[in-house]
């Protein structure tokens, strides 16, 4: 389906959308975790050798007196995927149940915003720029990591052609009915 | 493409909501409220979009003037020490080998900033206008904005991971330096202000008049 007016596309069936998201979004979180877990890259010059994660990286700029970037780089490059992943998992175990809860919903706004922040492709143009610099100086090493994260794009791609907030949406339990539900356990509270 | 060919939801005195997509009527006498399904607030249009937009609009081109004019990178070596902008660094990229990489610099750090801003400008000043023309490319002007937007990061990350790798003393040593923060600062303003500015009010102008138009003849 497509707006008539600006003919953005509207709505696309999606099969299988919770199984599949969760296969990715689990394939997602190992490739995330070794990411974070091994060197990105390095370089070897003068006999000397040296390597640093994209954790490391941050930390570097934070030592060096440029706080703010460095915290939007943690945010952009580390913060904002794990939170992406996170919220994806928590949602799609949440809709194993029949009606899912209303929390899956509050997860579910917020994923746009992970989505908008969360720049790893970006990082990785950065990387391949900032080693072709200091090849001039030294001979580069692209780290496991590096790998580990261009996979990690495709899931992330993957999982947003396989995943469908509409069908969350639909089953999910109301704001509404959440807040009756409250009052009458608090009220039976109040009696008992 | 006919602009005022489906009924718009705020024709109808139904507000969108912004977290869930769910239609729903506010109370009568009310503005908004809150969805019934997600417990956002409502309203028919992001509020206050326009004002918001130009704010992170003005805010961001005076970062810009900053962020290409101080350096944004310092390489000390036994030599002595240097300074690169942003347009430097892209000069000390081109070489018979880098410069692919050199032109995707000069894309994204410098084009695209300010490209993002001009057209985010001329986005509010047409609506402010309230123009009814080229609806449909202006809305296709916002969502390539949208979606190239994030791109102008790159030098962020390029000088954060030239500066972690060369730490190399006595020898060499990168330090980050202060135009990097105005240029980080133009990134993350230029995406609020996407973020902030509501595309629908794009084609509200053209359903006025032709409300106004119904009115008319009728």
């Amino acid at each position: 389906m497509r707006c008539p007016r600006c003919d953005k596309e509207l709505w696309r069936h999606k099969p299988d959308s919770y199984n599949r998201t969760f296969a990715l979004t689990l394939a997602a979180l190992v490739l995330y975790i070794i990411a974070n877990a091994v060197p990105m890259l390095g370089l070897h010059a003068a006999g000397r050798e040296a390597f640093t994660t994209v954790v490391g990286g941050a930390e570097q700029l934070w030592n060096d007196g440029d706080q703010l970037v460095a915290v939007l780089v943690l945010f952009a490059a580390v913060l904002a995927p794990a939170l992406q992943i996170g919220f994806l998992l928590l949602i799609v175990i949440g809709c194993r149940r029949e009606h899912p809860p209303f929390w899956v919903g509050k997860f579910l706004q917020h994923l746009q915003f992970t989505r908008t922040w969360s720049m790893i492709e970006v990082m990785l143009l950065g990387v391949l720029v900032s080693l072709t610099k200091i090849a001039e100086y030294a001979t580069v090493i692209l780290g496991e990591a590096f790998f580990a994260l261009f996979g990690l794009v495709f899931l992330l791609a993957m999982i947003q052609s396989s995943f469908d907030p509409r069908e969350v949406w639909t089953r999910i339990e109301w704001a509404e009915e959440e807040a009756r539900l409250t009052a009458a356990k608090s009220g039976l509270e109040g009696t008992s | 493409m006919n602009d005022t060919a489906a009924p718009t939801a705020m024709q109808h005195g139904l507000q969108s909501c912004h977290g869930c997509g769910l239609l729903s009527r506010p109370a009568p006498g009310h503005e908004g409220g809150r969805c019934p399904r997600c417990d956002e607030n409502l309203e028919y249009r992001k509020s206050d979009s326009l004002n918001r937009t130009l704010a992170y609009l003005i805010a961001a081109s005076i970062c810009y003037v900053p962020a290409n004019l101080l350096p944004v990178m310092k390489t000390t070596t036994a030599g002595g020490s240097e300074s690169d902008t942003i347009l430097q660094g892209v000069v000390l990229l081109w070489s018979p080998t880098g410069w692919p990489l050199s032109l995707i610099v000069l894309f994204a750090s410098i084009m695209i900033p300010s490209a993002k801003i001009l057209a985010l400008l001329y986005l509010v000043f047409t609506v402010k206008r309230g123009s009814i023309k080229n609806n449909a490319q202006r809305v296709r002007l916002y969502r390539m904005v949208e979606i190239i937007g994030r791109w102008s990061m790159v030098d962020v990350f390029v000088d954060t991971f030239t500066v972690a790798l060369i730490q190399l003393q006595p020898l060499m040593l990168v330090q980050p330096g202060p135009g990097l923060l105005f240029f980080a600062a133009v990134v993350v303003l230029t995406m609020l202000a996407v973020e902030s500015f509501d595309p629908r009010l794009i084609w509200d102008s053209a359903d006025a008049q032709e409300t106004k138009k119904k009115v008319q003849y009728a």
